[in-house]
Order: structure tokens, then C-alpha cells, then sequence
């Protein structure tokens, strides 16, 4: 199916093959998602000061009113803008990610074109529901993100995107006590749906921040270029 | 080669692309001009007998056999709006990423070695359906069809229309998307027997090529086009 796998010097790519059009192995693509305001920005930014001294990084945005993440990317100048990226969703993010993912292969090849070699790409979803996962043609992994606040029965009430990421991670952890939510009920829960997937709590206002999500995705990196 | 490949290239779920454009009606709902159900028929009218026309003798075309590279200067010379020739663009680009899985033809691939930033959509939409093994008068209907299913779809969002009249205003030009779909493909043969592509219709919409020009403006939108 998959033209450019059988023959590195197809004319362009089609969606997830390894390779790209002059032969070279791709970046890996690592997609986040989940409802709005959980972080999954928040958590792009804090990726980028971690790893991009390291690693030659790029994001795609896909904001349901256009920009709005992208901006907040470029203002906190994690990564040059040549290096940002927003995909306009038609009012319908989790088609872009998974039904027709074609505007957001278009950004992540553009990118690794016009400004690659690049290791890593992280593909940011427009806020959406528990339901709204990537399509396996566009990223090689992905992490769901929810926060406490969001009400502490989300692991519980499971989803696709919380069952199935690669990884979830459970955000603001420093809110729980205000809000009121449970977090070893969340655990609890979120090892239920999830049985051996990981899953990592964090507060990106706490002095370790994204340490653990940025130890796996460093992890996921290595296993992309053994 | 089947026919019902027209099913699968027609469908509005076919992966390339187009739902996330709304063929001008963002611009047209936030202009006041598409205001509800009456307006949305109105202003697919206006769009199926114009830019619909030619993407429809453009895709026809396309299938006959006339010169690609010439098809899509032709669509440029057409399309004075530099960001509906961005779309078109990327749209064609979406389109053959999808088609080459779909159909996977020689001609499929070369189409994308020589436009890899896209060519314009009717004109990849003709290139497809012949891979697909299907006629002109199929790609016309497509083209044509693509053209008022595209603003329907979108107006149901922007609007939160009735998805039950938005479908009743597609099936009250179906007559309409006949006749249109006919005068594409008699401008196609005209244009491989002899007459080339200034054969092709030149209809045109200006206050879509303008308001297409504004929208692309925006800082806040929910449709690239
Ligand atoms: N207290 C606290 N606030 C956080 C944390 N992480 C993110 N926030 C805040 O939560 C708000 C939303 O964060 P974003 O990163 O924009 O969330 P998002 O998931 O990208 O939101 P959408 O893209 O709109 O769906 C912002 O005000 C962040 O500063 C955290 O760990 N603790
Ligand atoms: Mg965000």
C-alpha cells in the first residue's frame, strides 16, 4: 500500500512510511491530545525548553480557532517560528488528527523539508473530547492529556483517548487540593482502564515539571532510531 | 474499473482535505450573505455556475488527456485570488497524497514528483479519476458536485443550520449539477480536439475571489478557506 516503502526515492511520502523521499529516515511524531485547557500547550512548551538543546524539534498546532497556540508557542519563544507550525480544522479537530489527516502530513513533511533534519515533531490537537485520538498514519505515538480539574472521575469514565494513548498524563497536579480531587482514586482508575500503559501525574508549576514526560518521550526517541 | 469508484471519490469522507475549507462560505456567512437556508441555496447557485463551470471543465479535461502542465496555468489564469490559488493548491496536493494509496498508478506518482507543492484540485481530481477508471462526465459531476457539498457542509457548522435543509438545498440542484456537469465536458472535448484550454470556460465569482482574499486576512477562523 505504502508506495515509498518498497522504494526509498518515490516522489513524496505518503503518511506514516519511515522514510522520506530522498531516503533518510523521518522524525518521529508524537501527538497530543485531550480536552481544552488541560495543558497539552503548556506541556509542548515546557518539551521544547527540555529537549531542544539536544534535539532538533519542530510543532504543529491545531488550534480550533486558528493561531491561538501557535502564538502563545511564538511568544513564549520555545522554538524559532520557521520552527511552528498551525493547522486550520474546520471547526472539527479530531478529524484533522484522525479522519482526514491530510493538512497536518502536509505541515509536519514542510517542516522536516524546510527546515530539518529534524528528530522530533510534536503534533498539538485542538481541545476536544475524550473520545478524539491520532490516527496511527500521522503520529508514531501519542500522549493524552486531562488535569485534575477537569473532575476526578475522567480516568474512571475511560474513552478511547484515556484507555489507549501511549501515555497519559494527569496535569495540575498542584490544583487537587483546591478543587477537591482525589488523586490516588485517579491512579487507582487510570491503572483499571489502562493496565501496563504508563501514566504520569505532573504539575508543570512544581520544581520537576515535565521531567517525566520529557524521560519518555527521550525513551521513545531512542527506540525510533535503534 | 468499476464506476462505484465514483462512490468512493465523491463521498464527502474521502480523506483529502476538503473538510476544513468551506469554499468561501465562512467568509460569505460572516459577510452577511449566507444567512440561513434561502441564502445558502442561493449562494451555492452562484458558485456551482461559476467556479464550479471550470473546476468541472477543468477536471473533464484533465481526464481527456489535455496537457497538465497547461491545465493548471490555465486555472491560475482563472483564479485571480492569490489565496484561493494557495487552496487549490493544497487541496490538489491533499488529494493525490490520497489517491496514491487509494489507486496507485505511475501517473499518480509522477503527477507528484512534478508538483510537489500541488497542483490545482480539479485539475488532480481529473488525473485521479482516470486512475480510477472513470470518465469525464465523472469527474465533471464530482467537480461540480464537490463545489455546493463543500459550502453545505460548512454552513452547517457555522450557522448550526438544519443538516436536514442544508441536504434539501443539495438535492434541489441536482438538476442543476446535471446540466453544468454536460457543459464541462463538451468544453473538455472541445478543448482535445484541437481548440486547447482557451476552450475552457472563464466564468467567475468576484465577490468570492474577494472574499476569499479578506478571510485569508483573519487572525481568528475556523476554516482555511
Ligand atoms: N496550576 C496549573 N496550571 C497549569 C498547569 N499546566 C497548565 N496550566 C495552565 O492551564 C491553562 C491551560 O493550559 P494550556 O496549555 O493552554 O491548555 P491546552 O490543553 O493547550 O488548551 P487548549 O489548546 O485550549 O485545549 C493555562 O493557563 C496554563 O498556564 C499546571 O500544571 N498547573
Ligand atoms: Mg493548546
Amino acid at each position: 500500500m505504502h508506495l515509498d516503502r518498497d522504494h526509498h526515492h518515490g516522489p513524496v511520502a505518503l503518511s506514516a512510511d519511515a522514510h522520506r523521499a530522498d531516503g533518510s529516515r523521518r522524525a518521529l511524531r508524537i501527538g497530543l491530545g485531550g480536552p481544552v485547557g488541560s495543558g497539552k500547550t503548556a506541556t509542548v512548551a515546557a518539551l521544547c525548553r527540555a529537549l531542544r538543546d539536544k534535539l532538533s524539534l519542530a510543532v504543529v498546532t491545531n488550534d480550533i480557532y486558528t493561531r491561538e497556540d501557535a502564538e502563545f508557542l511564538l511568544r513564549e519563544a520555545v522554538l524559532p517560528p520557521e520552527r511552528i507550525t498551525a493547522v486550520e480544522t474546520g471547526a472539527c479537530p479530531h478529524t484533522a488528527i484522525r479522519d482526514d489527516i491530510s493538512a497536518n502530513l502536509e505541515a509536519v513533511e514542510d517542516l522536516e523539508d524546510e527546515v530539518g533534519p529534524l528528530d522530533l515533531i510534536l503534533v498539538e490537537s485542538g481541545g476536544d473530547n475524550l473520545t478524539a485520538t491520532f490516527s496511527k498514519g500521522l503520529v508514531d505515538a501519542q500522549i493524552f492529556v486531562i488535569d485534575v480539574a477537569g473532575g476526578d472521575d475522567i480516568p474512571r469514565k475511560g474513552g478511547p483517548g484515556v484507555t489507549t494513548a501511549d501515555l497519559l498524563v494527569v496535569n495540575k497536579t498542584d490544583l487537587a487540593p483546591y478543587v477537591g480531587s482525589d488523586l490516588a482514586r485517579m491512579a487507582a482508575d487510570a491503572k483499571a482502564q489502562r493496565a501496563e500503559l504508563p501514566v504520569v501525574f505532573q504539575s508543570l508549576r512544581s520544581e520537576t515539571g515535565v521531567t517525566d514526560v520529557a524521560a519518555w518521550v527521550r525513551e521513545r526517541l531512542a527506540a525510533w532510531t535503534a | 474499473m468499476s464506476r462505484a469508484a465514483l462512490l468512493v471519490l465523491a463521498d464527502g469522507r474521502f480523506p483529502a482535505g476538503g473538510h476544513a475549507h468551506s469554499g468561501g462560505a465562512e467568509a460569505a456567512v460572516k459577510a452577511g450573505r449566507i444567512t440561513g437556508t434561502a441564502s445558502l441555496e442561493e449562494y451555492c447557485r452562484g458558485r456551482l455556475h461559476t467556479a464550479g463551470l471550470v473546476a468541472a471543465a477543468f477536471a473533464a479535461a484533465a481526464v481527456l488527456g489535455a496537457e497538465v502542465r497547461e491545465l493548471d496555468s490555465a486555472a491560475d489564469a482563472r483564479t485571480p485570488s492569490a489565496a484561493l490559488r494557495g487552496a487549490a493548491r493544497r487541496l490538489g496536493r491533499q488529494l493525490l497524497r490520497a489517491a496514491r494509496v487509494a489507486w496507485p498508478t505511475a501517473e499518480l506518482d509522477a503527477l507528484a514528483r512534478e508538483f510537489p507543492k500541488g497542483a490545482h484540485q480539479p485539475v488532480v481530481l481529473g488525473v485521479v479519476a482516470r486512475a480510477a477508471g472513470l470518465s469525464a462526465q465523472d469527474a465533471a459531476y464530482c467537480a461540480a458536485y464537490e463545489c455546493v457539498s463543500g459550502p453545505a457542509t460548512a454552513v452547517v457548522r457555522l450557522l448550526s443550520l438544519d443538516p436536514f435543509e442544508a441536504t434539501g438545498v443539495l438535492a434541489r440542484l441536482t438538476t442543476e449539477v446535471d446540466r453544468v456537469a454536460d457543459r464541462a465536458v463538451e468544453a473538455a472535448r472541445e478543448v482535445v480536439a484541437g481548440a486547447g484550454v482557451d476552450a475552457l470556460p472563464a466564468a467567475s465569482a468576484p465577490l468570492m475571489e474577494i472574499g476569499a482574499e479578506w478571510h485569508a486576512g483573519w487572525a481568528v477562523r475556523l476554516f482555511a478557506s
